[in-house]
């Protein structure tokens, strides 16, 4: 994969089928899936994966690639979400003509007029002041939902009608017409996010988040660089938003709150900011995340912490770091040596994580399951959860398990050392 | 007599009641090579920053080609043709060698804040960041984040980035600190090289340095410039002697 990389050098020199290759084969796979995962449950999934997608590619212009954190990033889609559903309700009223699919630009567009204007204030800094301003104006929105209830219907929210807005005889009732029209938005907003970042503004993003200082002295304002960036970020969270307000058909406070602007912070940082696919990585496993293990426990929302957390101590490149990393001991082939190593660690670390699962859900279940409710199933197996024998086996499973990892650790990262100083070897 | 390339007058700055900058008369003519030399806390960085617009003025002028820009943010100074170093290596560090060099040259080939080209299909700009990583030999660590680079590549990088833009007026800030003296001698030739034709303004502890690359020499002492000349005028020069030369040519005789 040659375009994995934030600091990736130009196309020049590449052939013009190399670069679009991936994005070639990227159409096609978001082309068959529907045909593979065909069930409605399955294309509701897809759906919000991709829509997570485009909001996260927008999250990271501006955390990847421009070096700005913002705790206020859902605004914008939350903006380009509720006015495209203002749109589809004047569609309906008015009896305007306006294809569906034309929706998520108009969204686009809204959100980035309204971060050009936020933007003329919040982007004067960088660093901490930025995030506290970013903050500031996620908490105003979020504020004002209730207040203008005009545009922010209130509690309820805005609701609208997709089907008003037929497109070549298309009416995109189901959710399966509207996977379509969102794979198609989110391969152009991927395109148009990736190509941004190869124009001169979307360098000297990466130059004024390396070192400001430096770009101010080569002619570029680094506040302007950095406002470029934002309104760009905007207009794709803007077409995210639209994209939301299509699948459905609803947008409320959530949308647009402190909450929503978190997890995509989460979601980017965990897929990795350093590579432009890092935040489709983190959509996706976040998305399955989300929708599988919310299914089989309440407390999904911890184990999806305990991911962050790890993952920002032990692989700050995030997931799409972990898997780059053994690009160099791949191209030696000597990945086939890692396995021995890395199954003696993963697997008593499977057995282990599921051990201190187990825990956390009985004792979930011990105080908030109805008194005289004492039966629980957990992984296939349905026990009592006031005795003693399922305790202490799910310690047990825990402590060996983890203890067994612990004890492969230094043998993995021996192997690792190796392959790649045979990789490192081998490439000179 | 044309325009001098940077004029400066009565220029002084404070920083609350300290006076750093007391007064400064300076010319630099087109073409020319100026050195500033001086005792450590003379103000030489501080000049060099009023003169990027790091900091503004306190009071007195600055003029460019004959503009004024004391006062200016940085990237309007640099619009207007001059451009500098740093003591302390400034580059973009997770940014490729080839990459930080051809960020150095958009903004001079006008591409400003364009988001409607690819910059990797714009010839000249590729062909200019390519020439000038031959020039500062840097062409085998084209990929390497330049953070990874070793100290003098990242010196001559720095220089690289400094001249790229093409701006007429090059101010290098102590470009050989922390240099062996091979290192030295390589980036002596690099700016020699460089600079040809260009008006070029170092601050530079290296007196061996000074003295064989500087047209001018102006030493600058608590602030102000006490003597303004060419090099053997200025060795001369009995004050110069007294408040500074004096003692820096005893120790370099005594070491070499």
């Amino acid at each position: 994969m040659t375009s994995l990389s934030n600091t990736d050098r130009s196309v020049a020199g590449r052939g013009a089928l190399g670069a679009a290759g991936p994005w070639i084969l990227a159409a096609l796979l978001l082309g068959v899936l529907p045909m593979l995962f065909g069930s409605p449950s399955s294309v509701t999934i897809m759906n919000q994966m991709a829509i997570t997608i485009v909001f996260a590619l927008s999250y990271n212009m501006l955390l990847g690639q421009a070096g700005m954190l913002s705790f206020g990033h859902a605004v914008y889609m939350g903006l380009g979400g509720f006015f495209a559903m203002h749109v589809l309700n004047w569609i309906e009223e008015y009896e305007l003509t306006l294809p569906l699919p034309f929706l998520p630009l108009i969204a686009g567009l809204f959100a980035m007029l309204m971060a050009a204007l936020i933007g003329l204030f919040s982007t004067r800094r960088a660093g901490t002041v930025f995030a506290m301003i970013s903050l500031g104006v996620g908490e105003l929105v979020a504020a004002c939902s209730v207040i203008i209830v005009a545009f922010f219907g209130g509690e309820e929210g805005v609701s609208g009608d997709r089907t008003v807005a037929p497109f070549l005889g298309m009416e995109f009732l189901h959710p399966e017409d509207v996977y379509y029209l969102i794979a198609f938005w989110l391969l152009l907003s991927a395109l148009g996010m990736y190509l941004f970042s190869l124009t001169p503004l979307g360098r000297m993003a990466n130059a004024v988040r390396d070192n400001p200082e430096r770009a101010e002295f080569l002619g570029y304002s680094a506040r302007w660089v950095r406002y470029g960036s934002f309104v760009a970020s905007g207009f794709f969270a803007g077409v995210a938003g639209g994209l939301f307000a299509i699948n459905y058909e609803i947008l409320t406070e959530e949308n647009l709150n402190l909450a929503t602007s978190g997890m995509i912070l989460l979601v980017t940082f965990l897929g990795g900011t350093g590579y432009f696919v890092g935040p489709v990585v983190g959509a996706v496993v976040f998305t399955l995340l989300q929708s599988v293990l919310s299914l089989q426990t309440e407390i999904w929302q911890l184990y999806v912490g305990i991911l962050f957390v790890a993952t920002v101590m032990f692989f700050p490149q995030g997931l799409a770091g972990l898997i780059a990393m053994h690009g160099p001991a791949m191209r030696a082939g000597r990945l086939g040596s890692l396995a021995g190593p890395y199954a003696r660690v993963l697997i008593p670390g499977a057995i282990g994580a599921a051990g201190v699962a187990a825990l956390f859900e009985m004792f979930h279940h011990l105080r908030t399951a109805a008194p005289g409710d004492e039966a629980m199933t957990l992984f296939w197996i349905t026990f009592d959860t006031h005795s003693a024998a399922p305790w202490i086996a799910a310690a047990a499973a825990a402590a060996g398990g983890l203890f067994l990892a612990a004890r492969g650790a230094p043998a993995m990262r021996a192997a690792w050392d190796e392959a790649n100083r045979i990789a490192q070897g081998g490439a000179k | 007599m044309s325009v001098p390339a940077l004029e400066i007058s009565g220029l002084t700055k404070n920083f609350g009641a300290a006076k750093i900058i007391r007064g400064i008369d300076l010319t630099v003519a087109r073409g020319e090579r100026h050195a500033i030399i001086g005792p450590n806390g003379a103000g030489k960085s501080t000049l060099f920053n009023l003169i990027t617009g790091r900091f503004a003025p306190s009071s007195g002028s600055i003029r460019l080609h004959g503009e004024e820009i004391g006062g200016l943010a940085p990237y309007e100074i640099n619009r207007r043709g001059l451009s500098r170093s740093f003591q302390i290596t400034n580059i973009f560090p997770r940014m490729t060698v080839f990459e930080n060099l051809r960020c150095a040259l958009l903004w001079a080939q006008g591409y400003r804040y364009s988001f409607w080209h690819m910059v990797g299909r714009q010839r000249a700009l590729n062909e200019g960041a390519e020439r000038i990583m031959e020039e500062i030999n840097l062409a085998a660590r084209r990929d390497v984040p330049a953070g990874l680079l070793s100290y003098a590549e990242q010196r001559a990088l720095e220089i690289g980035v400094t001249i790229g833009g093409g701006a007429d007026v090059i101010m290098l800030d102590e470009p050989t600190a922390g240099m062996s003296h091979s290192e030295t001698d390589y980036i002596v030739d690099l700016i020699r090289k460089v600079t040809e034709g260009r008006s070029l303004v170092m601050v530079e502890h290296d007196m061996g340095v000074v003295f064989g690359l500087a047209d001018r020499i102006s030493v600058l002492v608590y602030g102000q410039i006490i003597a303004t000349g060419r090099p053997e005028e200025v060795r001369g020069n009995p004050e110069v002697q007294r408040a500074y030369l004096g003692a820096v040519l005893e120790k370099e005789e005594a070491a070499g």
